[in-house]
C-alpha cells in the first residue's frame, strides 16, 4: 500500500520578533545581516530567551489541529553542522520521554479522510545561503542571517496519505487554517515549506526534501510513486534514503549518503528553562482564537443563508472573510458575498494584486447597499469594483464620474426602448411569438444604457409595449 | 601604601582621601608588570584603567554619585564576555575575539564603578584543574611557582592571592572557582546556579556552571554578590532569590548549627595533610558551638563520572560553534568546501578540549545516549534527592576542597584520571545545583589548603556566616610574592 506521510514547516510570519531574541523577524527584502544580534548568530555568551508569543501561537495551532498540549514542554538541541547554523545546532523540540513538544496526536478531516498529526514542535530557522548564480557550480556561498532565529512549528503527520492528490488537498486546506488562525501568511515565499516521506509495499521509506513550491508537492510525489513502482516491477530494491527535488528536471535525485547517515544527538536545551502551559493560558488562548474556518463557513450559510458553495469560498480565504465580516451587517450580507466571489474574486487573486487593492470593507457596503436600495444596477457595480479598486475613491464620487445612478424612470427608458425596438425588428416578432426570447431585447437596452437601466422596470416596459 | 586591602578596607581608603584611585591602580598595575611575568596570571591587561581611574578621581572630587566600587580593580576569568577588551577563553580559536557586549556580571560591576584591571588566565574553555591547558601557557602558584594554581580558575585566583587585583570573578564548573582558591589561599565561591547570570559566560556546561567571585575576605565575597545576584532577563535559568543583603549579619556565629561531615569526602584516598586539616577545622567550628556529625552522601562516589559524561556532553554541543566563520582564528575562508574548512580550522583546540568535545559526542550519539548521557542524568537526580535529604538533617556540610595538596606543574598532566579525582569533592555542589564556597585554611611546608563548606538552595547568606565564623579562627599569612 502507498504510504505518505509530511513534514510540513510553517514560519510564524505573524510574530514581530525572533523566536529566541529580539530581533525582527521579517527577513524579506531587507539587506542581508541587517536583523541580527549576538543571540541569533549564536555568539559566544549568548544566551537563548524564549518568546513566549511564539509558544502561544504555536500551542493554538495544535489545539485547532485537536493535538493534546502537555502541561509542561521542553526543548532540546539538535546537532549537526552547516554553515547557515550558527551555534551548529538548532533548538527544537524532540518527544523522548513522554511528550514535551507543543502539540501530538492530533487529527485534520481533508475530504472523507482523516489524515493524524502526529506532532508540532517549535524551533529555530536557520539563516539562508545564497548562490551566485547556479549553486551546483557557484565557488562562493553567502550566509545571511536575518532568517536565522525566524519561528518556526514543524507539523508531521502520519503517513495516513495514498495519493498525492489527497497531499495538496491536505497542504491547501492546512495553508487555509494556518492563515485563517492569524499565526502565518502562507502565501510568503518560504514560509510554508513540506518534506514529504513516500513508500509502497515493497520498499523502505524514502524522503523528499527540497520540494520548493506547492505544485511542485504533487509532482514530486507523483515522481517518486512512479520512481519506487518501476524498481518493484523490476524486483529491484528501494532503499531507504533521503532525495532531493530537482527543480529543472522534474525529478527527484538521491542526496549524498552523509546526510542519511546524520545522527543529530538530540538533548535538552537547559538555557531554555521548561515552560507551564497553565489550563488558563489554554482557555484564554481559546477564547481568542479566530474562529475556524468550518464555524465561519457554517454561520455564513446559516446566519445569511449565503449559498454553501459561496460560504465555502469565502470562508477558507482569510483575506475574503476578513473584507465580508468588517463590511457586512444582517441586511447587506448575502449581497457583500456575492461582490467578493463573484466581483472582486478576479481582482484579488494574487498577493500582489491584494497589496496593490485600494478597496476597503466600506466601499463593499456602501456597494451593497446601493443595490439593494436599487441605486445601482449589479452590472454597473462591476464597473465601480474595478474603479475602485484602482482608486480608492468613494463609492459616490465614482458613481457620478462614471454616470453609473441606475436609469429607472420610465420616460428615459421609453426612449431608449423604442430605438431599440426600430432597430431589431425581426427580434421584436420573435418576442411576440415566442415571450422566453425577450430577454434579448432587455440586454440590448442595457447595453445602450451601459448597463445602468433598472432590469425588472425595463422588462415591464418591453412586455407591456410587445401586447 | 598596601596593596593587599579588602574590598572594604579599599573603600574606606578612597572614601577617607587617603588614597587615591588613580594611585591604587597604578600600584596594581606596577605590581602585575612586577610579578605577571612569573606567575602568569594574567592574558589581557586593560591599558585603559589608569583612565578610568582619573576619571573616577575627578567624579570623586567634584563630589558626584561614584558606585560602590569606588574603582577598585577587578580581574576578570577571560571566559567573560568584556565589551571591547579581548575574551579568548584561552583558545586558539577565540584569540582575536571582542565581544560586541558586556556579560551581565560586568555590566552590573561598571554599574557600580568597578575598573577591570584585566583578564585572567584559565585552562582552555575552562576544561581542567591546573590551568596548564591554556594556549598562552600556565598560570603559577605565587606560593610556589614550581607548583599549579589549580584551575580552571587559577589565574584568578592567582591575581586575587599575589594583590593584582582586590576581587576576582571566576567561573565553576565543577569546583574551577573552589579548586584554584584552596590551592592559592583565598576565598572562592560558587553560588546557587540560577542566582548569578551567565549571561555573556561563554558556556562549557551550560546546565551545571556558575559565575563565582573569588576572594581574600568571605566579606568581600558577600560584598560582591550583593552586586552580581539576582534576575536577569538575559538569562531564562536566572531565578529571583528575593532582596537579601549578603553583608548584613556576617559575624552571627555559627552557635547550635549543624554541620554534616560528608564520609565520602573524607580520608579514603586522601592526602594525608589535607585530612587533618579538615578534622582541625571540625573541631574548630565544634569549639564555637556547631554541632558537626558524619553524614553519608552515597551518590558522591560516582559524582564524578556522572559530571564528566553530563559536561562532556554539553561541551561537544557549545562548542561546536567554533567553526571560525563568523569569528575567531585568522584564517581566510576562501577556497574551501565548508567540511575541510571547519575541520581544518577545529584542529586548533587544545588537546584536553579535543578529548571532551570526542567524549561528548560519543555519550550522545544514538546507542550510547541511554547508557551513558541518560544514566549520568539519573545519577545527577539521585544526588540532588540525597543532599536535599541531607539538608534536612543538617544546616551546612564541610569537607575538604581538594583532597590533595597543590602539586607541580607537569606532575598530573598526563594523568587524566588522577586529574579527574580531584574533582570529586567538588562537583556535587555543581550538580546538586546547591552553593559551596572553599575557605582557606591553613599553610604547610608553603602551601595552602582550602575547607569546603556546602549550605542548601539559595542558602549563600547561611554559608558565608559559616564561612566567615571559620576564617576568624586563623590568621593566614600573605602569599609570599
Ligand atoms: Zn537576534
Amino acid at each position: 500500500m502507498t504510504k505518505i506521510g509530511l513534514e510540513i514547516h510553517c514560519q510564524l510570519t505573524k510574530l514581530k520578533s525572533k523566536l529566541f531574541c529580539s530581533c525582527k523577524a521579517d527577513y524579506r527584502g531587507f539587506e542581508p545581516n541587517i536583523n541580527i544580534c549576538p543571540i541569533c548568530v549564536g555568539l559566544p555568551g549568548s544566551l537563548p530567551l524564549l518568546n513566549k508569543k511564539a509558544v502561544e501561537k504555536a500551542a493554538m495551532i495544535a489545539m485547532r489541529l485537536g493535538c493534546k498540549v502537555p502541561p509542561k514542554i521542553g526543548f532540546f538541541r539538535k546537532n549537526y553542522f552547516y554553515p547557515d547554523l550558527p551555534k551548529n545546532f538548532q533548538i527544537t523540540q524532540y518527544n523522548v520521554h513522554g511528550p514535551t513538544s507543543i502539540g501530538s496526536e492530533g487529527q485534520i478531516l481533508i475530504e472523507d479522510k482523516m489524515i493524524r498529526i502526529s506532532r508540532i514542535q517549535i524551533e529555530e530557522d536557520p539563516g539562508r545561503l545564497i548562490y551566485e548564480g547556479d549553486p551546483s557550480k557557484s565557488l562562493t556561498t553567502f550566509v545571511d542571517y536575518n532568517r536565522s532565529g525566524t519561528p518556526l512549528v514543524e507539523i508531521v503527520t502520519e503517513p495516513d496519505f495514498t495519493t498525492p492528490k489527497q497531499v495538496r488537498t491536505f497542504v491547501n486546506i492546512l495553508s487555509d487554517l494556518l492563515d485563517n488562525l492569524g499565526v502565518s501568511d502562507t502565501s510568503l515565499e518560504g514560509a510554508l515549506r513540506v518534506d514529504a516521506n513516500v513508500s509502497i509495499d515493497k520498499g523502505e521509506k524514502v524522503e523528499i526534501k527540497n520540494i520548493g513550491s506547492f505544485r511542485n508537492l504533487e509532482k514530486a510525489i507523483h515522481f517518486e510513486l512512479i520512481r519506487q513502482e518501476s524498481l518493484a516491477e523490476r524486483g529491484m530494491p528501494i532503499p531507504s534514503e533521503t532525495r532531493q527535488w530537482d527543480e529543472g528536471r522534474k525529478i527527484t535525485i538521491s542526496a549524498r549518503t552523509k546526510e542519511e547517515e546524520q545522527d543529530y544527538r538530540y538533548f535538552p536545551e537547559s538555557d531554555v528553562p521548561h515552560v507551564l502551559i497553565k489550563d488558563q493560558l489554554l482557555e484564554k488562548l481559546k477564547e481568542n482564537m479566530p474562529e475556524s474556518i468550518i464555524s465561519k463557513r457554517e454561520r455564513y450559510v446559516e446566519k445569511y443563508g449565503i449559498p454553501n458553495q459561496v460560504a465555502e469560498v469565502l470562508s477558507t480565504d482569510k483575506f475574503y472573510s476578513d473584507l465580508f465580516e468588517k463590511a457586512h451587517n444582517e441586511n447587506n450580507a448575502k449581497e457583500i458575498a456575492n461582490l467578493i466571489t463573484t466581483d472582486l474574486m478576479g481582482l484579488a487573486d494574487t498577493k500582489e494584486k491584494r497589496d496593490q487593492l485600494k478597496l476597503k470593507p466600506q466601499h463593499l457596503s456602501d456597494l451593497a447597499d446601493a443595490i439593494l436600495n436599487n441605486k445601482i444596477t449589479r452590472i454597473s457595480a462591476k464597473t465601480a469594483i474595478h474603479e475602485i479598486a484602482k482608486t480608492g475613491k468613494p463609492l459616490s464620487e465614482i458613481t457620478s464620474e462614471l454616470d453609473l445612478g441606475r436609469v429607472d424612470d420610465e420616460s428615459s427608458l421609453l426612449n431608449i426602448i423604442d430605438e431599440v425596438f426600430a432597430e431589431e425588428k425581426q427580434a421584436v416578432e420573435d418576442a411576440k411569438q415566442n415571450i422566453e426570447t425577450v430577454n434579448y431585447l432587455v440586454g440590448k437596452v442595457m447595453k445602450k444604457t451601459k448597463g445602468k437601466a433598472n432590469p425588472s422596470v425595463t422588462l415591464e416596459i418591453i412586455k407591456k409595449k410587445l401586447k | 601604601m598596601r596593596l593587599s586591602v579588602s574590598a572594604t578596607e579599599y573603600r574606606d581608603q578612597i572614601r577617607n582621601g587617603t588614597v587615591t584611585v588613580e594611585e591604587f591602580v597604578s600600584k596594581t598595575l606596577e605590581k602585575i608588570k612586577k610579578v605577571d611575568e612569573q606567575i602568569h596570571a594574567f592574558i589581557t591587561v586593560n591599558d585603559d584603567a589608569i583612565n578610568q581611574a582619573r576619571n573616577l578621581d575627578k567624579k570623586l572630587k567634584a563630589k558626584e554619585k561614584v558606585g560602590a566600587c569606588l574603582g577598585m580593580p577587578i580581574s576578570i576569568k577571560d571566559n567573560i564576555c568584556t565589551k571591547g577588551i579581548k575574551t579568548t577563553c584561552a583558545s586558539k580559536l577565540l584569540q582575536d575575539f571582542v565581544a560586541p557586549y558586556d556579560a551581565t556580571v560586568i555590566s552590573r560591576l561598571k554599574a557600580e564603578d568597578a575598573i577591570i584591571i584585566g583578564k585572567t588566565n584559565l585552562d582552555e574553555f575552562a576544561m581542567g584543574l591546573t590551568t596548564e591547558f591554556s594556549c598562552y601557557g600556565p598560570t603559577k602558584n605565587p606560593w610556589n611557582i614550581d607548583y599549579v594554581p589549580g584551575g580552571s580558575s587559577g589565574g584568578s585566583a592567582a591575581a586575587v592571592s599575589a594583590c593584582e587585583s582586590i576581587v576576582s570573578l571566576g567561573s565553576d564548573t565543577g569546583g574551577s572557582v573552589r579548586n584554584p582558591a584552596s590551592f592559592c589561599s583565598v576565598f572562592g565561591l560558587k553560588p546557587t546556579y540560577g542566582l548569578v547570570s551567565r549571561y555573556g559566560l561563554v558556556s562549557y556546561a551550560n546546565s551545571i556552571e556558575q559565575i563565582g567571585p573569588m576572594a581574600r575576605t568571605v566579606e568581600d565575597i558577600a560584598f560582591l554578590m550583593n552586586i552580581i545576584a539576582g534576575q536577569d532577563p538575559n538569562d531564562n535559568t536566572t531565578i529571583d532569590s528575593g532582596a537579601v543583603d549578603y553583608v548584613d549579619d556576617l559575624d552571627v556565629g555559627i552557635s547550635g548549627k549543624k554541620i554534616g561531615v560528608v564520609s565520602e569526602m573524607m580520608g579514603e584516598g586522601e592526602q594525608k595533610e589535607v585530612t587533618e586539616s579538615t578534622r582541625n577545622a571540625i573541631s574548630k567550628l565544634e569549639e564555637l558551638g556547631a554541632d558537626c556529625e558524619e553524614i553519608s552522601i552515597s551518590e558522591v562516589l560516582h559524582s564524578v563520572a556522572a559530571y564528566y559524561t553530563l559536561t562532556a556532553a554539553e561541551a561537544s554541543s557549545n562548542l561546536a560553534r567554533y567553526d571560525n566563520i563568523r569569528y575567531g582564528y585568522d584564517f581566510g575562508v576562501e577556497g574551501f568546501e565548508f567540511n575541510a574548512y571547519i575541520s581544518r580550522s577545529r584542529k586548533n583546540f587544545g588537546d584536553e578540549v579535543i578529548r571532551r568535545m570526542l567524549l561528548g559526542t560519543y555519550v550522545l550519539s544514538s546507542g550510547y545516549f541511554g547508557k551513558y548521557y541518560m544514566k549520568a542524568q539519573q545519577v545527577r537526580s539521585l544526588i540532588k534527592t540525597q543532599v536535599e535529604r541531607a539538608f534536612q538533617k543538617v544546616d551546612l556540610l564541610i569537607s575538604p576542597t581538594v583532597p590533595s595538596m597543590p602539586f607541580k606543574l607537569g606532575e598530573k598532566i598526563n594523568d587524566e584520571l588522577a586529574l579527574f579525582r580531584l574533582d570529586v569533592n567538588t562537583v556535587t555542589a555543581n550538580l546538586a545545583n546547591i552553593p559551596a564556597i572553599s575557605v582557606p585554611f591553613e599553610v604547610k611546608n608553603g602551601l595552602p589548603i582550602g575547607i569546603q563548606l556546602f549550605a542548601g538552595h539559595l542558602q549563600e547568606k547561611l554559608l558565608f556566616q559559616a564561612a566567615h565564623a571559620l576564617s576568624k579562627l586563623t590568621k593566614l599569612p600573605e602569599s609570599p610574592i
